[in-house]
């Protein structure tokens, strides 16, 4: 069973982000980047499902000049993949069209049966990589994946995907495909710092071709802004009956409650 | 082109989902403006009676075959494609959903229609759709457009109240044939949570207790309030070091980690252990009498109040 | 580290290989070490593999004499005990999955009585290096690792928000970056201290202090990075050299006299290990750079409080400073000092040390009380619970557990729990009205 991992770099939260002078995009000056946590979580199932039934994890990353590309692709090794590719050359985080597209064309040299990646990040303006690049490639997908197995035979799989209230749907897709992951079975495994360390320096990182691009999202971002956020909460005065009358009534904005309307 | 807004309808068990109906309230007055028709399409096997409840609609597309007996992203992306194709609506909207998300970003890239998501605001100027959507966890909002003027949007659940989208009517209805789908993504079965165990990492509504509650008998005032909002109970580090409740409904550094749609934060402090399990929450309402509390610092709303007095008011307006 | 703590030892004896008394040949049996032990039953593995780590050598020489047993605060509030320790390995468990490999805190306690001198300091990290590299980490303290390797900070906060603290000084705090030249005092103000609001309200007592004694000084600001050395104590040694060589290379960017910490494992890990990586200076903890400061200390009010005093252990027991801080308190005006039973080098740790700081959820499950509710009860028991009580400290990692032990054990109210430099600071302001 060959798996392959699609990952990228995302903005580091804990940095408030700030808009440049042009308005429309981040101010990179003090931005640090961070692996996608859900990428993590579809690293974190490949390593559980090629420890059941053999085979490889190949992960492939896009190469960002902005972030730490190669640091993220010898985390991936130390937490047990086999192979690491860079994927395409990009001066910053491309959109995810055009980061559906490169994977895409960096997966025609790569064995794949199982296509695993995040079910989304927090910079997917333009929609999900896994349904993009599963629409491109012409394979089947799921995304929002809570349990995936693969089946003894090696030709299907089963994926969980979640909906609201804890429902889960149940299916079953031909191989290869691609799932876009919610969750994995396990948090994460830790990559102690010093295997990555080492990685860096002794391993190899494979280069592929992010292909001719893309025609981009087809967006164009007029704005971009922080929203407004009180520092301190909207206070609810009046005597406890007001209060839940209010706090109802929030709710039920939401749809959350019995209040809510129908 | 056209100046239509096509819906994308989700239903389960028999009922359109009320996202739906979020979203049909607001294509409704956006093709007003454009000069076009609110379209719904339903797709499902023996639905076509649901078509009545989407009065908000002008026209009701239905596909109806037994292959959408159950959603399958890839059975839904290929009965979709030829409908958007050809119809050439200025905006598809479908909601942020698992299924929504299948949907729209495999149509995107199938009609190489530009897809804008996480949106909260959809306006129309001069014909063409505005989008403003969420990124970097809320953190920050885009307005984008669409380079050729016409896009799919995929809106986060809220974002417009469902009222306007629910009356009934009787919107013209067309039926259409699927298309045949390779059948390479095959729906199983539907699994439902079970009775007994919660995960509150995937709980939507969580109303978390602290040491402000006083009594362990008090939780039966929290469990009520709970299942009035159709939510799970969580606590601070307290509350489950007493043993009142289990330690996997601990939020906080040394619990979990959870990012609900509403925290009720009740009696709880608001110490930094206990704000880096659930400040990522969309909506935090904290009920503590004192007004010093930092747990107002992160919280959305707040009331200086006894909790014990605002709980069983709030079950109460609430009907439970 | 070394080693001039009082030990208490056992007298040597010397074997003879043969000996013959009264014409009867006794080699070997007089000693009954000689005859086998129940334990020779069990396999040797788990032992030459502990053993055969840097750092876990003195395992093998624990004769289970117990002096261990009524000093190691763990051993107080559940099941573990460094004697076990001995005994579990001999049994063939090597701690990589028990978690007892987790609830020692490196405080140091059982090494100072241990005639045969096992140093769970040196034995702890070796193990645990071992779980880390194979992924055995517990979840909260694998996120503090995460934390640390993303941000230099535990917490994961921005290292931009390192110095917002300085806001509400009162006193102008200067980054050394902006200064363009050398100066006496770099402060390193460490973790606690610059991003948690109790650990804040130190720093800023101290950057007034420092402000007042006419203090040439200047932190690191955005570029600090913690000091790792609990990470290294949890056994993530590759993390301690990554921060390690991020603040060393800050180190020689600046030119400074010397280094005041507010943190006792800052200064374990640049007294003690930073050496060993290429930094080598002047530590002092803020306690020891103050004490003979202290006459220079304008008093304006008296502090009148029932005071006493927690050793953090690694500034009182594993490195052997116990009257800076009490010098500190005792010139304070108005100040009762009394000591708790547990003091100085029988000091009783608070539970954060050796990455306990990140094991709180973890740990819970083994004890049955936290460290910290102990020492807040002793605490309470010297002070008394009349209100005017303090608990002083000289740990950043204090003010948030032992606040949180007065909560939980009943006690809010009645029990103040304060950094010294906030007492310090308290006594140089004019008196309240
Ligand atoms: C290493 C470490 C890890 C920790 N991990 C966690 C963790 O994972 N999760 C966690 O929660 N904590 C954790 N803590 C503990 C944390 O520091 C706080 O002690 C804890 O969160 C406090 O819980 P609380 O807010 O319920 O209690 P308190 O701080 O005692 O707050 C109770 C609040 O209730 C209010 N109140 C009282 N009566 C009423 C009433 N009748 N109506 C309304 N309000 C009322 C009070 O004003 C007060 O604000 C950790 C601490 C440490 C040191
Ligand atoms: S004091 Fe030392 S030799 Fe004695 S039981 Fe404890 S660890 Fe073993
Ligand atoms: S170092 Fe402290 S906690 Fe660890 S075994 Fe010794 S006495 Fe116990």
């Amino acid at each position: 069973m060959d798996y392959v991992v699609l990952l990228k770099q995302v903005p580091d939260l804990a940095e408030d982000l700030e808009i440049d002078s042009a308005g429309t995009g981040l101010d990179r000056e003090w931005m640090s980047f961070v692996a996608s946590e859900w990428d993590e979580y579809a690293l974190e199932e490949a390593l559980h499902l090629r420890d059941a039934t053999g085979g490889t994890v190949t992960c492939l990353a896009l190469g960002v000049q902005a972030g730490d590309v190669d640091e993220l692709l010898a985390t991936c090794l130390a937490r047990g993949a086999d192979r690491v590719v860079r994927v395409g050359s990009f001066e910053q985080s491309p959109d995810s069209h055009s980061a559906a597209g490169a994977f895409a064309a960096a997966l025609d040299g790569i064995p794949h049966d199982l296509i695993l990646t995040g079910v989304q990040a927090i910079d997917d303006l333009d929609g999900q990589v896994g349904p993009l690049l599963a629409t491109r490639r012409d394979l089947p997908h799921v995304s929002v994946v809570t349990h995936i197995a693969v089946a003894a035979d090696g030709k299907t799989a089963t994926a969980h995907q979640e909906y609201a209230g804890g429902v889960v749907g149940e299916f079953e897709l031909d191989l290869p495909a691609v799932l876009g992951v919610q969750t994995s079975r396990e948090a994460p495994r830790y990559a102690p710092v010093s295997r990555v360390r080492q990685l860096m320096k002794t391993a190899t990182i494979e280069k592929a071709d992010g292909g001719g691009g893309g025609s981009g999202s087809g967006l164009t971002i007029e704005a971009m802004a922080v929203p407004e956020s009180g520092a301190t909460a909207e206070m609810i005065t009046g005597n406890p009956v007001a209060i839940a009358d209010r706090i109802a009534a929030i709710l039920a904005e939401r749809g959350i409650g019995a209040g809510a309307p129908r | 082109m056209s100046a239509d807004v096509m819906v994308l309808v989700e239903h389960r068990d028999g009922a359109i989902l009320d996202t739906t109906f979020e979203l049909l309230g607001k294509a409704k007055s956006l093709a007003a403006e454009s000069k076009g028709e609110a379209v719904a399409v339903l797709l499902g096997s023996g639905v076509a009676g649901l078509a009545g409840s989407l009065g908000a609609a002008a026209r009701v597309i239905v596909i109806d075959d037994p292959a959408f007996e159950a959603f399958s992203p890839s059975a839904y992306q290929a009965a979709l494609v030829p409908v958007v194709r050809d119809r050439e609506p200025t905006l598809v909207l479908v909601a942020n959903s698992g299924a929504g998300m299948d949907v729209a970003a495999g149509l995107s890239a199938a009609l190489e229609l530009p897809l804008a998501a996480y949106a909260t605001e959809v306006t129309m100027d001069g014909g063409s759709p505005r989008v403003t959507c969420q990124l970097y966890a809320g953190k920050i909002q885009a307005t984008v457009r669409f380079e050729r003027g016409r896009g799919i949007a995929t809106v986060v659940a809220g974002s417009f109240p469902a009222e306007a989208g629910a009356g009934a009517g009787s919107p013209m209805v067309e039926a259409v044939a699927a298309t045949a789908s390779d059948g390479r993504v095959r729906f199983k079965r539907l699994h439902r949570p079970e009775a007994g165990d919660v995960d509150i990492t995937r709980e939507s509504v969580l109303v978390s207790v602290g040491r402000g509650i006083g009594d362990q008998d008090n939780l039966e005032l929290i469990e009520a309030l709970a299942k009035a909002l159709g939510g799970a109970v969580s606590s601070s580090r307290p509350i489950a070091d007493a043993g009142w409740l289990p330690r996997t409904r601990q939020v906080g550094k040394s619990g979990l980690k959870v990012k609900p749609k509403v925290y009720l934060a009740l009696g709880i402090s608001g110490a930094p252990e206990h704000l880096e399990g659930m400040r990522g929450a969309e909506l935090i309402i904290a009920v503590n009498s004192d007004a010093r509390a930092p747990i107002f610092s992160v919280a959305h709303y707040g009331a200086v109040a006894d909790l014990l007095d605002v709980v069983p008011a709030l079950t109460a307006r609430l009907g439970g | 580290m070394g080693r001039d703590l009082p030990v208490i030892k056992v007298d040597t004896v010397t074997e003879l290989e043969h000996a013959v008394v009264e014409g009867v040949d006794i080699s070997g049996h007089w000693n009954r070490m000689f005859s086998d032990r129940s334990t020779t039953d069990f396999p040797t593995e788990a032992m030459d593999w502990v053993t055969g780590l840097a750092g876990g050598e003195s395992m093998r020489d624990c004769y289970q004499c117990g002096k261990c047993v009524p000093v190691c605060p763990v051993q107080h509030v559940g099941d573990y005990g460094p004697r076990k320790l001995n005994a579990k390995i001999l049994r063939g468990n090597n701690l990589i999955d028990d978690p007892d490999l987790w609830l020692c805190t490196t405080c140091g306690n059982c090494y100072r009585v241990c005639p045969k001198e096992v140093n769970p300091l040196k034995i702890m990290p070796a193990i645990r290096e071992q779980a880390v590299l194979e992924g055995k980490v517990p979840d909260e303290l694998s996120d503090a690792f995460r934390n640390l390797q993303k941000s230099g900070n535990p917490m994961g906060e921005s290292p931009r928000k390192r110095i917002d603290w300085i806001a509400e000084a009162g006193v102008d705090v200067p980054i050394i970056s902006q200064l363009d030249r050398a100066v006496d005092v770099l402060w390193y103000v460490s973790d606690y201290t610059s991003y948690h609001p109790r650990g804040k309200d130190a720093a800023r007592a101290m950057a007034r202090v420092m402000t007042a004694l006419g203090v040439d000084f200047a932190i690191l600001g955005p570029e600090e990075r913690s000091d790792g050395d609990s990470a290294r104590l949890a056994g993530e040694s590759g993390l301690f050299e990554l921060l390690a060589e991020q603040n060393i290379k800050a180190f020689e960017k600046y030119e400074f006299k010397r280094l005041v910490v507010m943190d006792p494992h800052a200064y374990n890990a640049f007294k003690n290990h930073y050496p060993r990586l290429g930094w080598q200076g002047e530590v002092l903890h803020y306690t020891q750079f103050l004490a003979p400061l202290v006459d220079r200390l304008t008093f304006r009010s008296s502090v009148d409080l029932d005071v006493t005093y927690h050793d953090p252990c690694y500034l009182g027991r594993n490195n052997g400073e116990y009257d800076a801080p009490r010098k500190l308190l005792q010139a304070i005006p108005g100040i009762r000092l009394a000591e708790m039973p547990h003091t100085k080098a029988n000091g009783y740790c608070c539970g954060g040390g050796g990455g306990g700081m990140w094991l709180d959820g973890f740990v819970a499950e083994h004890v049955s009380e936290r460290l910290s509710e102990r020492r807040v009860r002793e605490a309470v028991a010297t002070v008394g619970m009349d209100g005017s009580g303090v608990l002083s400290v000289a740990c950043p990692y204090e003010p948030s557990r032992f606040e949180d032990a007065v909560k939980s054990t009943g006690n809010d109210g009645k029990l103040a729990v304060r950094d010294i430099i906030e007492l310090i600071d308290q006594a140089m302001q004019p008196p309240a009205t």
